[in-house]
């Protein structure tokens, strides 16, 4: 009995062996058969691994150590990640604040990205090419961002301040970037107006692409308004599009950071706005502590891919 | 042309919807354009009106001394300023022109031909989107300085070339086009490299024309700090960040540099959706 089983096992073993050889073949002759496509790929992906593959494979052996970017790097194995997360209180908070803001601007924006492109995409071309550099031009320059500070200036020169004193709705002015009741709901608005940018382009780009005459056939099929032609029609052409959007909002949406450091502060009243990017940037930039920096980037990252495998997972649900 | 695109879209609406939808975009649209607008007024503001109490939504005696100050400070560095005009205009159109071929040209085979490693090459590009740390300057500069590449125009080209984001959205965009199409090219013996540039590029046109304009602005509002120290190969933001560090009296120039900064994407932006809407024609060649 026993003998028996051990032969079946050198059997399955033999034959498991045959067929990774075989397998081993087959991919090879495919590999021959589709030269041309990793020539097509080879110039782009010989760029992309020098100098973005192999830099973030440096950055995560980089965060077992300490390196003050002077000294040789010393290996400190799991120490950062414990730090983080048993001594570093003021990661914590930054991890709260993160998800305060990828939560609250994350799907909000999404969906104006969305909605907006939409009807953005039926009015009359000259109109529309006017709409669309107007919701998408507080994307296209890196610094527009700091004229909110002349709106919410927190002395009586700040516009809102100076209106809401002359309508008498307030008395004193509001220090409206550095109070905690209001700072967090003005970053919050402000990554919003900025947020109209990557996807919604893409989306706009979506819409362009697609095939009217489903449209027309959809209404003598029945379809008798603009949302189910929306459901039934527009959202089945554009499910490319849309996972494309959601993953560029996933990564703009964890990385809130420089926007409020340039108009909160550095450091912002009670840790306030401190989220995970100002964090990387507080030990990279500040301390020279980049093992530390790219501990936390890289949990940064993880949380990205788990929030993108979920969405991912709706998304496909919803087919 | 516009005429017929107009009516194909009037299938499946109604009168109050419309007016709804009008609301909303005007609404919100005021919204995104108002802190534009402040802008483009405060560059226009005489130094003693920028600092007026109460402030003001308008500008009462607009002036053009931001600007003229802006080009009599840029025209007395040590460096000829068209020489940073140069290098930024040099480096954008570089990176935009070989950002969307390459990337185009790879994202077809990722879109349209089985082969072995065809699905981890797109999740290892997928995954490196979400890696957004500004750890990785510091590996980076390693690599350039072992390959001799810093502080020359190279330092400033490869990196921006070789961003997932467009092979990301070019391959998104290629995937549903028509298999029976290719097929059918590949049959009267057209070669990949003309199905790609031939078949596919055109009826991408919306995707990589919008690729263009991210390319554009990225690279066009870079500083390249990180890899750049000789100033005669610095880029445009670097120096107009330097002037507007100048203190609160330049306030009035710095606005106005930021508004000349803005002007070239807004062009670039113009033309491109302008050309968009001619591609209308081949989105029939589908299936």
């Amino acid at each position: 009995m026993s003998t028996q089983t051990l032969t079946n096992q050198t059997e399955i073993k033999q034959s498991k062996f045959k067929l990774w050889k075989a397998d081993v073949k087959h991919t090879v002759s495919e590999m021959k058969k589709n030269k041309v496509s990793y020539l097509m790929m080879a110039p782009f992906l010989t760029l992309f691994c020098l100098f973005t593959v192999l830099p973030i494979l440096s950055s995560m052996v980089l965060s077992f150590t300490y390196f003050n970017m002077l000294e040789i790097p010393e290996w400190r194995g799991l120490y950062n990640y414990v730090r983080l997360f048993l001594e570093d209180d003021i990661f914590l908070i930054a991890i709260k604040n993160t998800l305060v803001f990828a939560f609250l601007t994350g799907p909000v924006s999404y969906l104006l990205c969305f909605v907006f492109a939409w009807f953005i995409n039926e009015l009359t071309p000259k109109i529309r090419a006017f709409m669309t550099l107007v919701f998408y031009a507080p994307s296209m320059c890196t610094s527009i961002y700091v004229i909110w500070t002349y709106i919410f200036d927190g002395d009586s020169y700040g516009l809102a301040n100076a209106y809401l004193m002359k309508l008498n709705i307030i008395d004193t002015p509001i220090q409206w970037l550095t109070d905690v009741n209001y700072n967090v709901g003005i970053i919050i608005m402000i990554q919003l107006w900025l947020s109209l940018g990557t996807s919604f382009l893409a989306f706009m780009a979506g819409f362009k692409s697609l095939d009217h005459s489903l449209c027309e056939a959809g209404a003598i099929d029945g379809i008798k308004n603009r949302f189910q032609e929306l459901v039934y029609i527009t959202i089945p052409q554009m499910k490319n599009i849309l996972l494309f959007g959601a993953v560029m909002q996933i990564s703009s949406a964890f990385a809130v950071g420089p926007v409020p450091m340039a108009l909160g502060g550095f450091p912002s009243t009670d840790y306030s706005l401190h989220t995970v990017m100002v964090h990387i940037y507080d030990y990279g930039q500040v301390r020279y502590e980049m093992g530390y920096a790219s501990a936390i980037a890289f949990l940064l990252c993880l949380a990205m891919i788990g929030t993108n495998k979920v969405i991912q997972k709706l998304l496909k649900t919803n087919d | 042309m516009a005429k017929d695109t107009m009516n194909k879209s009037r299938v499946n609406r109604s009168l109050g919807g419309d007016i709804m939808v009008t609301l909303m975009l005007v609404l919100v649209g005021a919204f995104m354009a108002l802190p534009l607008y402040l802008s483009v007024v405060n560059a226009f503001k005489p130094l003693d009106e920028i600092f007026i109490y109460p402030p003001r939504f308008y500008v009462m005696k607009p002036t053009t001394t931001n600007f003229k100050q802006l080009f009599q400070m840029t025209s007395n560095l040590w460096v000829p300023f068209s020489r940073y005009v140069f290098n930024s205009v040099f480096v954008t159109i570089v990176v935009t022109i070989s950002h969307v071929i390459l990337a185009s040209m790879a994202a077809y085979p990722l879109a349209k031909h089985k082969f072995p490693g065809n699905k981890g090459v797109f999740k290892f590009v997928q995954t490196a989107l979400l890696f957004t740390g500004g750890t990785i300057a510091l590996p980076q500069y390693i690599i350039m300085a072992f390959l001799g590449m810093v502080d020359t125009y190279w330092a400033l080209i490869l990196p921006s070339v070789a961003s997932a984001l467009g092979l990301f959205l070019m391959k998104q965009f290629m995937e549903p086009i028509g298999d029976a199409m290719l097929e059918a090219a590949k049959i009267d013996g057209a070669s990949e490299w003309r199905i790609w540039w031939q078949i596919v590029m055109p009826i991408v046109k919306p995707a990589w024309l919008t690729l263009s304009i991210f390319a554009f602005q990225s690279i066009w509002n870079a500083t390249g700090n990180n890899f750049i120290y000789s100033e005669q190969l610095k880029l445009l933001p670097t120096v107009l960040t330097q002037i507007q560090a100048g203190g609160i009296a330049r306030t009035g120039v710095a606005a106005a540099a930021s508004l000349v900064l803005l002007i070239p994407p807004v062009l670039f932006f113009v033309i491109t959706q302008s050309n968009v809407l001619e591609t209308m024609a081949h989105s029939g060649m589908k299936d």
